[in-house]
């Protein structure tokens, strides 16, 4: 049995920021992550990224990840874990992971989960043919291992992934015919939607994909127009001939472990599905167990950073550990996250967390 | 196929390593996952769906979803998007749920 003050589960920027915050003001930490490497999907974020300063503002995601991973890698009070899997949460508080095969358990006096998110999927007939993949995964394949995606592509969503991964495809030389859309508008931050009109690609609002067609692999697409009430407008109906279909339909939040613990759940819509109930410090309705990052909703990578910091400065703090400096260091964190939040775009998360905070309020 | 001009990034690669595919050669570098080898290439079919044995390729391509298990080494339901491609590896594609006996 392993044993740490702080555990972190998962070394993505939420991870990292967190173990580096806990460790900052004096606790042992234990970093587990499932990934050979640390970094999460930093290491396939090419773009750079927005925010102020002390989110690493006009740097590239993947040197963003370097950064963290380096001074995790410096800091004595973090053991970190690589190629191991958190499998449980038991009722002694002791988390199971395994790694090449072994098991093991750990027991820690608080535990942040930053376990990030999945992909949705969406359904249409045949959504399951090889060819179509979820965009982060046609980010992976080509931005980390540096594989061809495809020969065509098509994007499903006009969000900022969508419309990002379609700029990386471009980058890498692939072809991207088309970015379908279902809602009337473009969701993306128009700095990056413009780059990739100005490469000739046509973004196509109100519409969705009727079905993909191919027997052993994706041969064609076929897309049609819809109405305001999300209905197919007859006659509208193009083919697209593409091998890849990139879905980014949005993501939803990983939290088995959370369920696993015991922690107060509730769907929110706007943070994309079920969250754990938390303070503004990121603690859960179980006490001692943290969020922080996707997990805790889905935002951008920047405020999970923050998040993380909050959630590791207040493990630390709630085990004795920098009480001169909590105070100070965590208002500082809280307003910076408020002004990552503010503004037109910031609109959804604002909805999700004042939902989360009633519902908390309800529940507790 | 390989990109090979990129604005940004280069990527470190392994040493060349040979594997075998469905009883067939191919190369892959080392440490590489699977999937990614495979895609390179030119397969897109890494398994078959448990009930309509309808074809399936990898979707979320970081170990979640497993939509890529494949038979690795003898050993059924491997997450062929995470599992580091080795030299001498025999990579089957899997039918339905695998079979731990055969």
């Amino acid at each position: 049995m392993l044993k740490t003050d702080v555990l972190v589960i998962g070394a993505g920027p939420a991870g990292l920021k967190a173990a580096l915050s806990a460790a900052g003001q004096g606790a042992e930490v234990i970093l587990v992550e499932r990934d050979p490497f640390l970094g999460g999907q930093l290491v396939k974020q090419t773009h750079m990224f927005f925010g102020s300063k002390e989110q690493y503002a006009s740097e590239r995601g993947i040197n963003i990840g370097k950064i963290l991973a380096r001074d995790v890698d410096e800091n004595e009070k973090i053991r970190i874990l690589k190629d191991t899997t958190a499998l449980g949460y038991y009722e002694d508080k002791r988390v199971a992971i395994e790694s090449q095969g072994k098991f093991e358990t750990v027991d820690n006096k608080a535990l942040i989960v930053t376990t990030g998110a999945q992909e949705n999927t969406l359904v249409f007939p045949n959504c399951d043919l090889p060819g179509i993949y979820g965009a982060g995964a046609v980010q992976t394949l080509m931005n980390v291992h540096g594989v061809v995606p495809g020969n065509k592509v098509a994007m499903v969503g006009a969000g900022n992934i969508g419309v990002i991964v379609s700029y990386q495809l471009l980058q890498a030389g692939i072809d991207v015919v088309a970015i379908i859309e279902a809602l009337p508008k473009i969701g993306a931050y128009l700095v990056h939607a413009s780059k990739v009109r100005r490469m000739g690609v046509p973004i196509l609002t109100s519409h969705t994909v009727i079905e993909a067609q191919g027997t052993e692999r994706l041969e064609r697409v076929v897309i049609a127009k819809i109405d305001d009430k999300w209905q197919p407008v007859p006659g509208t109906e193009q083919t697209l001939e593409v091998d890849v279909l990139c879905v980014s339909v949005g993501l939803t939040p990983l939290t088995e472990l959370l369920f696993m613990a015991g922690c107060r759940m509730a769907h929110i819509g706007e943070l994309g599905g079920h969250v754990a109930l938390r303070d503004k410090n990121m603690e859960t309705s179980v006490s001692n167990i943290f969020v922080a990052g996707d997990v805790s909703g889905i935002e951008e990578a920047s405020a999970a950073m923050v998040e993380g910091q909050v959630a590791g400065l207040t493990a630390a703090r709630n085990l004795g550990y920098g009480l001169e400096d909590y105070e100070e260091k965590v208002t500082a964190a809280q307003r910076e996250l408020d002004n990552l939040r503010r503004g037109p775009v910031g609109g959804k998360i604002r909805a999700g967390l004042e939902k989360l905070y009633k519902e908390g309020e309800v529940a507790v | 196929m390989r990109i090979e001009n990129h604005p940004i990034l280069t990527f470190e690669k392994g040493p060349k390593v040979k594997f075998i595919f469905d009883g067939k050669e191919m190369e892959g570098f080392e440490g590489e996952p699977v999937a990614a080898a495979l895609h390179a290439a030119g397969v897109r079919v890494l398994s078959h769906s448990q009930i309509h044995n309808r074809p399936r390729g990898f979707w979320c391509a970081i170990g979640n979803c497993s939509s890529c298990n494949m038979r690795i080494d003898g050993v059924p339901n491997v997450r062929s998007c995470v599992e580091p491609l080795k030299e001498g590896m025999t990579v089957e594609t899997q039918k339905g749920k695998g079979d731990l006996n055969a």
